[in-house]
C-alpha cells in the first residue's frame, strides 16, 4: 500500500486536514525507528487504498526537539511515497524554509497552502502558480476549515502518487551548513510570488488580546474561563453520567439478570457483579470524557491555551513547570485521565513527565463523591463546605510540593519559546471528530484495566466460598487484616482499609464497597460511619483518599503516555508515601493537640 | 545606536535583531520562528510578575521568557 506522510509546522491546521481526509477513522499505530505512536488512516484515492500518516508538527527538519527527531527518524526508516506538506499561508515567509528543507531530501512532494482565507484578511496575496514554477512542485491553496480547494488538491495528490519517489538522501542531518543557500533561495521565491503589507491591519485577535492578556484583568479572566469550564463539565456531564449509569442498571435488571439466571451462583455473580458492573463504571464515564474533550478542543484550537501559558508562566516557572502545565492541572479536577492525555501538547519530555507526576493530585470528580458522602456523615452542614474547601487546598499543596521536590530530577533543557496563533473558533465537525477519537482511545485503554480490577475485587470479597462476602474471613478481609498495622497509626479502621484497597481500582467503588462491607447503604451507612468514626479519623481517611493513586485508569494512562514502567511505578510509590505521611502527620498531630 | 538585549525593550518598542547568542537547539528554534539578524522585531507586551514577552516578527507572534530574550541582541529603531 502506498504511504502519504502529512508534514508541516505547528498551527498549520495539519491535524484538522488529517481528520477531514480520514473522516475520523484514524487509529494509533507504532512505526519502526520511533517510540511514539502516530495517527494514521486508510482512504481510497482514485482506484487504490492509500495510508495517510499524521506526523508531529515541526518547525525545522534539522532541529533537536523530540518531535523533530521523531519526524526525522520516521522519514529515515519509512520513506513515504508522497510528502503532503501543509504550510500556513499567513506565515508563508517563515514556513517556506521547511518546504525547502524537505525538497532537499528529494521526496515526492505536493504542497497545500492552508488558511488561505485568513491570509486574504491580512492582505497577503500569493501567486501559487508562479511559486509552483519557481519551486518545481505542485502547490494548491485551500482552507482546511471550510473545505475550499480540497477536491482539487486531492486530485493532485492522486496524480502525484502515480510516480515513484525519486529517492532520498540517507544522511538527513548533514545539511545544516546549507542554510545560507536556503535563505537565498527563500528570498528569491518570496520576492517574486508573495506580497505582504508592511504593517498588518489591527484585527480581531489584537483587540481580544488587549483584554484577555491585560496586565491586571488577564488573570481574573483566565480563572473565570476555567471556572465556567468546570461548571460546564459538572452541570452537563453529571446528569449524563447518572443517565448512562441508570440505563445500564436498567438493562442489567430487565435483560441480563433473567437471562443469566440459570447459571451457577458463583459464575452469575462474577459475570454480573464483577464484569458487567466494571464495564458499566467505565461506560458511565464516556459522556464526561466526550464533553471534556469537546470543551478542551475549543480552548486548545481557539488559541487560548497559549495565552493561558503566557499569563501563568511566571508562577509555574518557579515550580519547574510552564503555563500549559497549570491548565492541565486544572483540567485534572474534572478527571485525571484526559488531563494526563492533554500533556501531549508539551514538547519537552522532562517537563511532560513532571506535569504527569503532579496531575494525579488534582481532586477529581470521583474523589469528590467520596468526600461529599463522608463529610455529610461526619460534619455539620455548616462545617462541610469548609472541609471540602480545605481538601481542595491540600490537593494544590500536594501538587506544588511534588513539583518543587522533583523539579531538579526533571530538568528540561527546552527553553520556553512558543508561537502565539491568532484566535480561531473550531467548527462543529472538528469538535465532534475530536470527541469521538478520544473516546475510542479511552475505551480501548481503560476497559481491560477496569474489567481486570473489578473481577479481582469481586473474587477477593467472595473467596473462599465458605466465608461471608467481604467479611474478615474473605481474602479481602485477610488482606485488610495484614495491612491494618500500617493504617492503624493513621486512625484508619480495618473496614476503611479494605475500602482504600478497592479505591485503588477506582474511587467510585469506595462508597459502594463500604456498603458491601457494612451490609447497608445510604442513610443507614452514614449513621454507622458517624457512630464508628470521629472527625479526626474521617479527615485522615479523606486525606489518604485524596493523595494516593487515583484509580487504575490513571495508572494505565500514566503508563501508556509515559511509555515508561519505572516512571509509572515511581508515581504510584510517591503518591502512596505522601498520602501516608500526610495522614500520619494530621492524625497524630490532631490527637496530640487533644482532639 | 548601541546594541541592547531584547528583554530590556518596553511594550510598543520596535528594534532590529543584531545577533543571537544561544545554544544550538535554541538557535535552531529561533531561526525557524523567524529570528534572523537584520529582521524587524516588535515587543507587543510583557506578562506580569516578570513573565514571558510577546514579540512580533513579520506575521508571527511569539512568546518567550526573559532568559531567552536576554540572549538576543537588538538595536532600537
Amino acid at each position: 500500500m502506498k504511504r502519504i506522510a502529512l508534514l508541516g509546522m505547528p498551527n498549520t491546521g495539519k491535524s484538522t486536514l488529517f481528520n477531514r481526509m480520514t473522516g475520523g477513522a484514524a487509529r494509533v499505530g507504532n512505526w519502526p525507528g520511533i517510540t511514539v505512536e502516530l495517527l494514521n488512516g486508510k482512504i481510497l484515492l482514485g482506484a487504490d487504498m492509500v495510508q495517510i500518516i499524521d506526523l508531529p508538527g515541526i518547525y525545522d527538519l534539522h532541529g533537536f526537539s523530540d518531535d523533530e527527531q521523531v519526524v526525522r527518524h520516521f522519514l529515515h526508516d519509512n520513506v513515504p511515497d508522497l510528502a503532503l506538506v501543509i504550510l500556513n499561508a499567513t506565515q508563508i515567509e517563515r514556513q517556506i524554509s521547511l518546504l525547502l528543507q524537505l525538497k532537499q531530501l528529494n521526496l515526492n512532494i505536493v504542497v497545500l497552502l492552508n488558511m488561505s482565507d485568513e491570509a486574504k484578511k491580512y492582505g497577503i496575496t500569493i501567486d501559487s502558480e508562479k511559486m509552483a514554477t519557481l519551486l518545481d512542485v505542485p502547490i494548491f491553496q485551500l482552507s482546511g476549515k471550510y473545505g475550499t480547494g480540497y477536491q482539487e488538491a486531492l486530485k493532485a495528490v492522486t496524480r502525484a502518487l502515480r510516480y515513484p519517489t525519486p529517492g532520498m538522501a540517507a544522511e538527513v542531518r548533514s545539511q545544516l551548513e546549507q542554510d545560507e543557500q536556503l535563505e537565498a533561495e527563500m528570498a528569491q521565491v518570496l520576492k517574486h510570488s508573495v506580497q505582504i503589507p508592511a504593517q498588518l491591519p489591527v484585527n480581531l485577535t489584537e483587540k481580544l488580546d488587549r483584554v484577555m492578556l491585560h496586565p491586571l484583568l488577564g488573570l481574573p479572566i483566565f480563572f473565570g474561563i476555567m471556572y465556567l469550564l468546570f461548571q460546564g463539565i459538572f452541570l452537563l456531564g453529571l446528569p449524563l453520567q447518572t443517565g448512562v449509569a441508570d440505563l445500564l442498571a436498567w438493562l442489567r435488571e430487565t435483560a441480563l439478570v433473567p437471562l443469566l439466571g440459570g447459571l451457577p451462583p458463583f459464575l452469575h455473580g462474577l459475570l454480573l457483579d464483577g464484569i458487567y458492573n466494571g464495564v458499566a463504571t467505565v461506560a458511565a464515564f464516556v459522556p464526561i470524557i466526550i464533553l471534556f474533550f469537546v470543551l478542551m478542543a475549543i480552548v486548545e484550537d481557539s488559541g487560548y491555551l497559549s495565552r493561558a501559558a503566557f499569563l501563568m508562566d511566571a508562577l509555574m516557572a518557579k515550580m519547574g513547570l510552564d503555563g500549559r502545565g497549570f491548565v492541565m492541572l486544572l483540567m485534572g479536577f474534572g478527571c485525571n485521565v484526559p488531563a494526563l492525555m492533554g500533556t501531549r501538547v508539551m514538547r519537552s519530555r522532562a517537563m511532560r513527565l513532571l506535569t504527569m507526576l503532579v496531575i494525579p493530585f488534582s481532586l477529581c470528580s470521583a474523589r469528590l463523591q467520596v468526600f461529599v458522602f463522608i463529610t455529610a456523615a461526619l460534619f455539620t452542614a455548616r462545617a462541610a463546605p469548609l472541609v471540602l474547601f480545605s481538601l481542595y487546598l491540600f490537593s494544590f499543596a500536594a501538587a506544588i510540593l511534588t513539583a518543587l521536590l522533583f523539579k531538579s530530577k526533571f530538568q528540561n533543557s527546552e527553553p520556553f519559546v512558543l508561537e502565539l496563533p491568532p484566535y480561531r473558533f473550531p467548527t462543529l465537525r472538528q469538535m465532534v471528530l475530536r470527541g469521538w477519537l478520544e473516546v475510542t482511545h479511552f475505551l480501548r485503554r481503560a476497559s481491560q484495566f477496569i474489567i481486570a480490577g473489578v473481577v479481582l475485587v469481586w473474587l477477593l470479597t467472595h473467596l473462599p466460598p465458605s466465608a461471608a462476602p467481604a467479611s474478615a474471613d474473605s481474602y479481602a478481609g485477610i488482606l485488610g487484616g495484614w495491612l491494618h498495622p500500617l493504617f492503624a497509626p493513621l486512625g484508619i479502621t480495618p473496614e476503611l482499609t479494605i475500602a482504600l484497597l478497592f479505591g485503588f481500582v477506582a474511587k467510585e467503588i469506595v462508597i459502594g464497597s463500604l456498603a458491601v462491607i457494612y451490609g447497608m447503604s445510604g442513610d443507614a451507612l452514614s449513621g454507622v460511619l458517624g457512630q464508628q468514626l470521629d472527625w479526626v479519623q474521617a479527615y485522615s481517611f479523606m486525606l489518604f483518599t485524596l493523595v494516593y493513586t487515583p484509580c487504575l485508569s490513571t495508572i494505565a494512562t500514566l503508563k501508556s503516555e509515559s511509555k515508561h514502567n519505572g516512571f509509572t511505578l515511581f508515581s504510584i510509590v510517591w503518591s502512596l508515601t505522601l498520602a501516608w505521611l500526610l495522614s500520619f502527620a494530621f492524625y497524630q498531630g490532631a490527637r496530640a493537640l487533644g482532639y | 545606536m548601541p546594541a541592547i538585549t531584547l528583554d530590556t525593550l518596553r511594550a510598543g518598542d520596535s528594534a532590529t535583531i543584531v545577533t543571537i547568542h544561544a545554544e544550538a537547539a535554541l538557535h535552531q528554534r529561533l531561526l525557524a520562528l523567524g529570528f534572523r539578524s537584520g529582521r524587524q522585531i516588535e515587543l507587543i507586551r510583557k506578562a506580569s510578575f516578570s513573565g514571558p514577552l510577546q514579540v512580533r516578527i513579520g506575521t508571527t507572534d511569539i512568546l518567550l521568557r526573559l532568559a531567552e530574550a536576554a540572549k538576543i541582541k537588538v538595536c532600537k529603531t
